[in-house]
């Protein structure tokens, strides 16, 4: 037995290496959720939009096509503000820039702040879609009882697929009041 | 018991109940759905050919191949060729299912080019219907009573698969679904379309179906989604085109009526009895899955309205959450469920309810007044 | 001599050597004897099984009819979750391990397990986990329910209080199931007799090896995923909110990322009973040994390779659906290689069918149903049909109680001789095995009709077309249930007396298990044995 254990690694190095297996794996559970993000960035996975500010449109637009896309929203509950496109659907060219207003009314008699979250369907074509400028990338704040007019900028990359005829972008509005972050409650406050 | 269970298998495997049968997938009534059950048989037989030729040679070798008969065993242990066969086989088979079951995926993932959307949306524990295309939109609760489920009358014949309101669809025409959620995952099913799709908060996802026939299609929530997740039935009229047209018309002019109406009836004051009469019935129809007929609540889950706080002391923190619901909780918002009158009874239902004796009436105009400071 | 873990053990086996062992609570408390460690295990997965079977028959109870009777469907979903929750980490798993410290360092003629001290922690926390689990279901709230799969956001925003229990009792049971891998592999890479080379390894063995590899991988995934849920309920962190930029979906792919391997965690070691006792009552050698191992390897390596095949209905991209029901499909190869050597063994063997040949047998036919049916709901566009209704639920009964549950009952038979050096009551275990084996059909085999006509998986109540199939599955669970109470019998009966049973029982039988006198004396391969 002692002959066959010098060929052996012992115990104590065997348990430390599948100890250290055990926290790699860990790690890795938590190291999912930025891989997922990365995946469903290249992929479309989820159908999520990017949420960064896309370079404006080279400018090149394919008039032989067109493509719907439908806009509806929604509110998370507890979220009290009326909130909606101001034009149900839009018809683009690809490569064509297009603004599509978002009015947005607070009626409680609090300052609040929220944020949108988009989504795509098809999950693919939130690959194509093109935002430059959009209410979506940051918390907005909105004074009690007022009104604001939330812009979207958007177009739709020249590579979309044939197939994609028609795409529908949805927006979820939560209430963020209670986590806003420091830059939109100085805005907030430097308005009133 | 068993010969019931022989009987349901001969059923099964007797083509003529295969049409009727509740034992089976349904065909159902769309082009993908039959495809669905044309590839749901091929399998099956594929497997009882093979559990034929797998099960045959092991009761073979059971019955030839036991000591009692004097069986000698044999010392093979190994042979390649047959086991090379044995790997191939299996991969050829599985080729050939693949192959009719990726086509049939390709075309049930094609959305495009769709004559109508409906948004469909769930929460605890219904569905809400919305037509892209025209203003009309609204939910559709469980229709059966609670005192079927409870066993204190007989069951109808659509037990638990019927709703108030259903959803009404064109027949012959691409109708897509785009499926959200307001809480937790719901999943939204009917299989006679052979769409179940889930529904995930704050994402969106697609399904379409071209109906064939006319008709009523039931389905249901096919994801735990809470307590009543066996509560929250999909039931869908399919209609000729012609139908669906004036239905669509007659409902959005219904819709617009009513908000009018509402608005006409603002300024009238209801007595206590009509609020409470009122109250009682929306109560039992929204609130009372969570709250409990008694108020009470189940504690830890869903909190007691009987005795509490809110209840008792703060009118404006009370039909905030009745309208606009509480972000982090099962508690939705009933502002665009119910109608002022209803909103504004339930309150006072809620109020003066299980001892809660404040006296106090909320008016429709209190509501409306909330809604629109 | 120079190394840790031997002067561990040395030091052990002097001091257990001196006064053999401790009598009463403490021997059972303080022991690192692999024997009574397995045994803990064996009883405390049996005890888990009436426990978390008598939540089936709440279960089965309430639907016995539709409508409402007994529980309210907030209960019954605590029911449904810690069911699910108690039969998978307390009776299935605790069973294997409490098999692989009995047998595998008999098996590769070792003294006693690599580490065992670690050993003792690794069953004694067991106990507190479940006892805080179905504490939780008593606590103002009721217990978890939202399915053993735990979704988010049902298990976080939408759950109740006892979710931090919930979530402190996976994590113990996930150390003790990594505790118990770990000491499994060092046993087997550094406690093999001289001679006993890999490939000479029987295969409970290799199976038990290769899922302890898979425990260590998945475990911590399961440890992580649990840790989201507990931060979002309570710490506001945003894994699987929308509102703060995550996803619900991707709780699903964490989850089942872990889901899947913990499948096969729960089947591999049934494949290794499997192969000892067929062969063992055919009297004639298993087939395709080394195709057995390869077989096994890769069905561990594919299970990371399908886990999204939970997730059809979530709305993933075509590409995506195609790539996992292709994975999935491909593991019916090296499965269905497994099924094809135990039919060759049997072929022109000489057979007989004693208890344990009569489990392993139905284990091989129910399995490979289960196996056919696991093989449709791969099939992506039927699976929209099948994913969330009975079907579902007959399919995974078919493999993990007439799969795993039928082959840890095998084994049982198969070994309790060894154990306690008496013969089990043959007739009695007959009955045994004949009213399970109708009892579970006639729980299972109608489930499949209700998944296929439509109803959905956990629910309490339902429509009315569905109440013939629901009463017949019914009444085939009371009698599959109280059958098992004839299991509990049988093994007591066994422990206290019986014929006496020779150190190989069964003639066919192979092994160094089979070595040594029955009942296996407490220290067994003090001297390693020669393997020729």
């Amino acid at each position: 037995m002692t002959e066959q254990n010098t060929q052996r690694p012992d115990n104590g190095r065997i348990v430390k290496r599948l100890l250290v297996t055990v926290v790699c794996m860990f790690a890795f559970g938590f190291a999912l959720v930025p891989l997922y993000d990365v995946f469903c960035d290249i992929t479309g996975f989820n159908g999520r939009t990017k949420n960064e500010q896309a370079v404006v449109s080279a400018g090149e637009i394919d008039k032989s096509r067109v493509v719907r896309v439908q806009f509806i929203t929604r509110n998370n509950k507890g979220m009290p503000w009326d909130f909606g496109p101001e034009l149900k659907e839009v018809k683009v060219h690809p490569g064509e820039t297009r603004v599509v207003n978002f009015l947005a009314h607070n009626r409680t008699p609090n300052n609040m702040v929220a944020q949108a979250i988009p989504s795509v369907a098809p999950g693919e074509a939130a690959l194509y879609l093109n935002k430059t400028e959009c209410f979506c990338f940051n918390q907005q704040p909105l004074q009690a009882n007022s009104d604001t007019v939330m812009p979207m900028q958007f177009y739709l990359d020249p590579d979309i697929p044939e197939h994609i005829t028609t795409l529908t972008l949805s927006y979820t509005l939560y209430d963020m009041t209670a986590n806003a972050t420091a830059d939109v409650l100085a805005q907030m406050s430097s308005a009133e | 018991m068993k010969t019931r269970l022989i009987l349901a298998l001969t059923a099964l495997f007797s083509s003529s109940a295969l049409a009727e049968s509740q034992l089976n997938l349904t065909r159902g009534v769309t082009d993908i759905s039959s495809r669905v059950y044309d590839l749901h048989m091929t399998i099956f037989y594929i497997c009882c050919v093979i559990g034929v030729v797998v099960f045959g040679a092991m009761f073979w070798s059971m019955f030839v191949h036991r000591r009692s008969k004097g069986a000698k065993p044999a010392t093979f242990h190994e042979n390649v060729k047959v086991e090379i066969v044995w790997t191939v086989v299996p991969f050829l088979i599985l080729i050939g299912m693949a192959i009719p079951a990726t086509t049939t995926l390709i075309a049930m993932e094609d959305t495009s080019d769709a004559d109508v959307t409906v948004q469909v949306t769930g929460s605890q524990w219904k569905w809400h219907y919305k037509y892209f295309d025209n203003e009309v939109e609204y939910f559709s609760l469980l229709a059966t009573r609670q005192d079927q489920i409870n066993n204190r009358l007989d069951k109808g014949e659509n037990y638990l698969l019927e709703v108030d309101r259903p959803l009404v669809v064109p027949t012959g025409q691409k109708i897509r679904f785009l499926i959200t959620s307001d809480d937790v995952i719901h999943s939204w099913w009917v299989p006679d379309f052979a769409v179940k799709k889930d529904a995930n908060p704050g994402f969106i996802n697609e399904a379409w179906t071209r109906i064939d026939e006319p008709g009523i299609y039931r389905g249901q929530c096919a994801e735990l989604c809470g307590k009543d997740h066996g509560f929250m039935p999909v039931v869908v009229i399919a209609k000729e085109p012609a139908e669906y047209e004036e239905w669509i018309a007659a409902e959005e002019e219904r819709q617009l009526k009513a908000k009018e109406e509402e608005q006409r009836l603002m300024s009238m004051e209801m007595s206590m009895d009509e609020l409470m009469d009122l109250g009682e019935s929306v109560y039992l129809g929204s609130c009372a899955a969570c709250h409990q007929a008694n108020g009470e609540g189940v504690p830890g889950v869903f909190p007691a309205l009987k005795g509490s706080d809110m209840a008792l002391n703060d009118i404006p923190a009370h039909i905030d959450v009745v309208v606009n619901g509480a972000s982090g909780t099962a508690m939705q918002a009933f502002g665009n469920q119910l109608s002022l009158r209803e909103l504004a009874a339930v309150i006072t239902y809620e109020r003066n309810a299980w001892g809660n004796d404040t006296g106090e009436r909320v008016q429709a105009a209190d509501v409306n007044e909330y809604m629109n400071q | 001599m120079s190394t840790a873990g031997e002067a561990i053990q040395d030091h052990d086996h002097d001091h257990e050597h001196h006064d053999h062992k401790a009598t009463g609570v403490t021997r059972w408390l303080f022991t690192t004897n692999h024997k009574d460690i397995g045994s803990l295990y064996l009883w405390f997965s049996f005890i888990m099984f009436l426990v978390g079977g008598a939540m089936a028959m709440v279960i089965r109870a309430e639907l016995f009819q539709p409508g409402l009777q007994l529980v309210d469907p907030h209960f019954f979903n605590q029911m449904t979750t810690v069911h699910g929750l108690i039969m998978v980490f307390g009776a299935v798993m605790p069973a294997f391990t409490g098999l692989a410290n009995w047998m595998i360092p008999m098996m590769i003629g070792a003294p006693d397990m690599a580490l065992p001290r670690m050993n003792n922690w690794s069953f004694w926390i067991l106990p507190f986990a479940f006892a805080i689990l179905l504490g939780s279901l008593f606590m103002e709230g009721g217990g978890p329910a939202f399915g053993w799969t735990f979704y988010a956001p049902l298990s976080t925003t939408y759950s109740s209080d006892s979710t931090a229990l919930f979530v402190f009792s996976v994590h113990i049971m996930g150390i003790s199931s990594i505790m118990g891998a770990i000491n499994v592999i060092v046993t087997i890479m550094n406690m093999r007799a001289p001679g006993m080379s890999y490939m000479k390894m029987p295969l409970f063995v290799w199976t038990w090896f290769i899922t302890a590899f898979l425990l260590i991988a998945v475990m911590p995934v399961l440890a992580g995923a649990v840790t989201m849920v507990l931060t979002d309920k309570y710490f506001g962190t945003s894994f699987f909110d929308a509102a703060g930029g995550g996803d619900p979906v991707m709780f699903q792919h964490i989850f089942w990322f872990f889901g899947h391997p913990e499948v096969y965690i729960m089947i591999l070691p049934s494949f290794g009973i499997i192969s000892a006792i067929i062969p063992a009552f055919t009297r004639k050698p298993l087939f395709g040994y080394a195709s057995m191992v390869y077989a096994t390897a890769a069905i561990a390596v594919l299970s990371f390779l399908v886990w999204a095949h939970h997730m059809f209905t979530t709305g993933m991209p075509v590409f995506a659906e195609l790539f996992f029901m292709y994975c999935t499909m491909l593991i019916a190869v090296p499965t269905g290689v497994k099924i094809f050597n135990w039919v060759a063994t049997m072929w022109r063997g000489s057979m007989t069918f004693e208890t344990p040949m009569l489990f392993a047998l139905a284990f091989v036919i129910l399995f490979t149903i289960g196996g056919f049916s696991g093989l449709m709901l791969a099939i992506t566009p039927v699976d929209f049909q099948y994913h969330d209704t009975y079907f579902v639920v007959a399919h995974f009964h078919y493999v993990l109680v007439t799969g795993a549950i039928f082959s840890i009952m095998a084994a049982a038979y198969y070994w309790l001789p060894k154990w306690t050096g008496n013969m089990y009551d043959e007739t009695l275990a007959k009955w045994h095995f004949w009213l399970s084996l109708i009892s579970v059909n006639v729980l299972f085999f109608p489930m499949h009709f209700a998944g296929l006509a439509g109803m959905p998986r956990r629910i309490p109540d339902y429509a009315l077309q569905f109440a013939d199939i629901n009463q017949i599955v019914s009444i085939g669970g009371f009698a599959f249930g109280l059958t098992q109470l004839m299991f509990l019998w049988i093994v007591i009966k066994c422990c206290r007396g019986g014929e006496k049973a020779l150190a190989k029982p069964w003639d066919g039988a192979e092994g160094l298990e089979w070595t040594v006198p029955s009942p296996a004396p407490y220290h067994t391969f003090e001297t390693p044995p020669e393997i020729k």
